[in-house]
């Protein structure tokens, strides 16, 4: 890639609890290039709101604390920036909208006032400016009546709409990246695709890049350009959306994709991947998902029938594999498929 | 037999809801004095066939919830008849209603509401066998161990109390609540929604063997297409309150008739074979309280014409079992 | 986890690790180790009058010194405190029983009963209770009886809130659906499902009504209609006191300490208990 706007390195991070601390991220590593979509895809727990609010530097500190790596935005490091510099970066050239807009809006001021805060707040233009632009951006995100409706309370509007105003106040400086945390799950399948088809036109016009962070396949599917799956605190695999969706490497992506229902008719049983997620606070040594992994178990119980002299895979339970590189920015972090693929160091 | 007007098939099945109404009151403001009224289900009649599976698919405030918790008498309709393995149930009360009861079950889609948290596991899942008189104090923890090694969880895990297990977890308990008494039908509302993809499949193909192991049927909510399509034999659309198209799911997922569940489907990625036309549909999903006159999908249809405003379309045999309420389909 | 004793293991455990709140239950123990075995604390006789030991200060022989009739002071708060505790705890186990029947049957039926029960609740609380108090108390004999009963009377009106807004939210929860779709009963569901989910605010409500109901019997018995002397209970040993507070420190002191102190372990400890039983707490 020959540019890149957003570039976390290595991030780890943890949380202190009374228990003692506990790691969220294990060295995330991925980059935005401008213009680009890049979806951010794992069960709860494994990390990618986390990592959005990480980048946005929005997580408490304490408990939040950030061990090791960079985020680096625009050949700025944005954890080494004083908090009033990052101030002005919120919003203006990172924004985000989260999944629940009516906890994100401020039920005592109507919708109008609150995209028009965006203008005054960052000094952009006057008061009477920033109500006729916030009318205009309410027009923008195809908010019906527009006029009328940035007089409106949030609750006096739908999901969709309310939606529709933080995407207005989320994009009204025109930020070059916009990280959207889980979007469209908390509406309905109709008005969840106008959401996104929302997103789409104004990602073209606006030329913005996105961090989408979902816990929905689907969506990324039809959304995002790269995607990345997380599990546990990691990113196990990234590729190019649709690399990945036709040939996954990592046994979770390989897992998650074939237990997704409804892809024909007629199916009876779904492959599910066994076990659940591991907690957070007793992570195994070695590769995360080695307890699940289909390769593992088979590869354990050869070797204790006594077909191979010796276990070909226990160093999953030592080493956490890094992203090794398959073809075309395709990568993905398994012992296994290293050695059976051929996949090369990062 | 085209043309035909829908008529629950009754021989046979084993719930079959006929014309079922269902309001209920909201005060729009402390100081109103309008009588609104919620038409939740506005007409609806189905049936489920004995060890099959319905699917029952809708957005948020078309009354599918409530529908399922009609069909078992946990609310009360305002008018229609509900009838169970061919007993007429719509006015049933006291003792024959509780010895009903153990055949019909419930999965709720909360699995943290779902369970009493101030009860042990065993006792949650062995109250049916207690309430019914069918098994106590020791027999009773056994008993339900034995369910709950069967729904795949550990067999310690009766003593423990649910806020010791994780939300999957929770739900097989939930299960093993429903499948306690053998009932024959059980209504499971958004079993899956609440959970993570990969625990998600665990719980459909656990249904689905329970399903095969003791032939009980399935009215199964969920306003997720992929999950409904996985489960379903029949799959009913619903929208505002009323049916907009019932068939066999293979044929309703393979070729959509009516125009709202072809925008449903063509909203969903990655479902079925071909990306089909993208329909996004434009406004928003009208007010249940004053929902739109004629077709109650008039107002976003991208088919609309003249007479969707005015007459309201009746459920009709399009092909042999596909119903739909469309006029122009 | 592998106990088996769940919630109310974590439950303890947090509520310990609350410093005030195992502060206040360490005072309301070791009053109560003061009414069971009273004798262990004072060996003087309570109403053991002694004319040439009128007013002494506090002594050796005497800690907390004697009263106009020569009577230890001592002796006199230490049976003060049954008294004292019991008017506590019975007035407030009258006023749980009535505010319990009362919001769970309001909460549960709904409908009349609830439109009626919940007019009596807001009828009663339009009285200014502690007029309402003296006014009764003025008919009857005032014994001890007569004025825990009282007191627990005018008393449950919170408590049958409380319980009602509980109940209202866990009727609708779906575990109770569930049992009703099993076949239970209203009496099954209110008992096993809904009563057992409600105690925790009861617990939190009830010790704070103790630190209440011990400050009205104190009133009372000051203003010389509750307990009658010689018994003596905290507020009548308070009253005593009044008459010779310029003299006789000791007199007031004392058993007002006693007063605050218990009122404050029970504050302190109703607090507690509502920190350790709030859910969005846990894990802290």
């Amino acid at each position: 890639m020959a540019e890149t706007l957003l570039d976390v390195r290595g991030l780890r991070l943890s949380f202190a609890t009374e228990k003692g601390s506990v790691r969220a991220l294990f060295g995330v590593s991925f980059s935005v290039a401008p213009g680009e979509t890049v979806g951010l895809v794992g069960e709860s727990g494994c990390g990618k709101t986390v990592t959005a609010l990480a980048v946005l530097r929005l997580l408490q500190s304490p408990p939040a604390i950030v061990e090791s790596g960079e985020i680096v935005f625009r050949g700025e490091d944005l954890l080494a920036l004083p908090e009033k510099r990052m101030c002005g970066v919120r919003g203006k050239s990172i924004s985000m909208i989260f999944q629940e807009p009516m906890s994100s809006l401020n039920p005592v001021l109507t919708v109008g006032e609150q995209v028009a805060e965006v203008f005054t707040a960052h000094n952009v233009c006057g008061k009477r400016e920033a109500a006729e632009r916030a009318v205009e951006w309410l027009r923008k995100v195809h908010m019906p009546d527009p006029s009328l409706r940035a007089r409106e309370y949030p609750h006096q509007m739908s999901g969709g709409m309310r939606q529709r105003a933080m995407i207005a106040m989320a994009l009204a400086l025109t930020p070059s990246l916009l990280i959207a945390d889980e979007p469209s799950t908390a509406l309905d399948v109709t008005i969840q695709a106008q959401i996104l088809s929302l997103l789409r036109e104004l990602r073209e016009r606006e030329r913005m890049a996105v961090l989408l962070i979902t816990h929905d396949l689907g969506v990324v599917h039809d959304f995002a350009d790269r995607t990345a799956i997380m599990y546990l605190g990691r990113i196990v695999e990234i590729a190019p959306t649709r690399e990945l969706f036709a040939d996954p490497i990592h046994p979770y992506t390989q897992g998650l994709l074939a237990s997704l229902p409804g892809k024909r008719t007629g199916e009876k049983r779904l492959p599910s991947i066994p076990g659940t997620v591991p907690d957070l606070s007793n992570v195994p040594p070695g590769c995360p998902f080695a307890d699940r992994c289909p390769f593992r178990r088979e590869a354990l119980s050869r070797f204790l029938a006594r077909e191979v002299p010796a276990d070909p895979l226990a160093v999953c339970d030592r080493e956490d594999p890094p992203l090794y590189e398959y073809s075309g920015g395709h990568f993905a972090a398994c012992h296994h498929q290293r050695t059976v693929r051929g996949g090369g160091a990062r | 037999m085209t043309g035909g007007i829908y008529r629950p098939e009754e021989d046979g099945a084993i719930l079959s809801l006929v014309n079922v109404y269902k309001t209920f009151p909201v005060r729009k403001s402390f100081f109103s004095t309008e009588n609104l009224r919620v038409r939740a289900v506005d007409g609806v009649s189905l049936t489920v066939p004995p060890g099959k599976t319905l699917g029952l698919v809708g957005e948020s405030g078309c009354g599918k919830t409530t529908l399922a918790r009609l069909a078992i008498r946990l609310l009360d309709p305002d008018a229609g008849a509900i009838r169970f393995d061919g007993k007429e149930i719509t006015r049933m009360e006291g003792e024959a209603l509780r010895v009903t009861r153990r055949q019909m079950q419930i999965v709720f889609q909360d699995p943290y509401s779902s369970l009493n948290p101030r009860m042990k596991v065993s006792d949650i899942v062995g109250e049916g066998w207690l309430v019914h008189g069918l098994a106590r104090g020791k027999e009773l923890r056994e008993r339900a161990e034995r369910l709950l090694v069967r729904v795949g969880l550990p067999a310690d895990a009766g003593g423990k109390y649910p806020h010791e297990f994780s939300g999957g977890q929770r739900q097989r308990i939930g299960i093993a609540r429903a499948i306690a008494l053998s009932p024959k039908l059980v209504v499971a509302d958004e079993p899956v929604s609440a959970l993570d993809v990969s625990v998600q499949a665990q719980i459909l193909n656990l249904l689905r063997d329970l399903q095969e192991e003791y032939g009980m049927a399935y009215l199964f909510v969920s306003h997720d297409l992929r999950v409904i399509r996985h489960v379903s034999d029949d799959v009913a659309v619903m929208y505002l309150g009323k049916l907009m198209e019932t068939g066999p799911a293979a044929e309703l997922f393979h070729e959509p008739l009516h125009p709202y569940t072809r925008s449903l489907l063509s909203a969903v990625p990655m479902l079925g074979d071909a990306p089909s036309e993208r329909i996004v549909l434009s406004g928003e999903i009208p007010s249940p309280i004053s929902p739109p006159p004629g077709c109650r999908f008039h107002t976003r249809c991208f088919m609309a014409e003249k007479v969707c405003e005015e007459v309201c379309p009746l459920l009709r045999s399009i092909a042999p079992g596909r119903y739909a309420a469309c006029h122009f389909v | 986890m592998n106990g088996t004793p769940g919630i109310g293991w974590d439950f303890a455990r947090r509520l310990l690790r609350n410093r005030l709140a195992a502060a206040g239950g360490a005072v309301i123990l070791f009053f109560f180790l003061v009414s069971a075995l009273p004798g262990l604390f004072s060996t003087h006789e309570p109403n053991r009058i002694d004319i040439v030991n009128i007013l002494r200060p506090p002594s050796g022989a005497h800690p907390l010194g004697t009263d106009d009739l020569g009577r230890d002071v001592l002796a006199r708060v230490v049976h003060g405190a049954r008294i004292s505790l019991s008017v506590g705890f019975v007035a407030v186990g009258i006023a749980i029983a009535i505010g319990l029947i009362v919001g769970l049957l309001a909460g549960f039926y709904g409908g009349w009963a609830d439109a009626v029960l919940m007019r009596l609740v807001d009828m009663m609380l339009c009285f200014p209770t502690f007029f309402l108090i003296l006014s009764v108390i003025a008919f009857l004999e005032p014994s001890i009886w007569n004025i825990m009963t009282v007191i627990g009377l005018t008393g449950w009106m919170g408590v049958a809130r409380l319980v009602r807004a509980e109940t209202l939210s866990i009727k609708e929860r779906d575990f109770v659906a569930a049992a009703r779709a099993q076949g239970a009963g209203s009496a099954r569901i209110i008992f096993r499902h809904v009563l057992p989910n409600t105690l925790a605010p009861i617990l939190v409500a009830a010790t704070l009504g103790v630190a209440g109901a011990i400050l009205t019997e104190s009133a009372l018995s000051f203003l010389g209609i509750g307990v009658q002397p010689p018994t003596p209970s905290w507020g009548n040993i308070l009253t005593a006191g009044k008459d010779n507070i310029e003299y006789a420190w000791w007199l007031s002191l004392f058993p007002g300490l006693a007063i605050l102190v218990t009122v404050l372990g029970y504050n302190l400890l109703g607090e507690g208990i509502r920190d350790a039983a709030d859910p969005r707490l846990k894990g802290r």
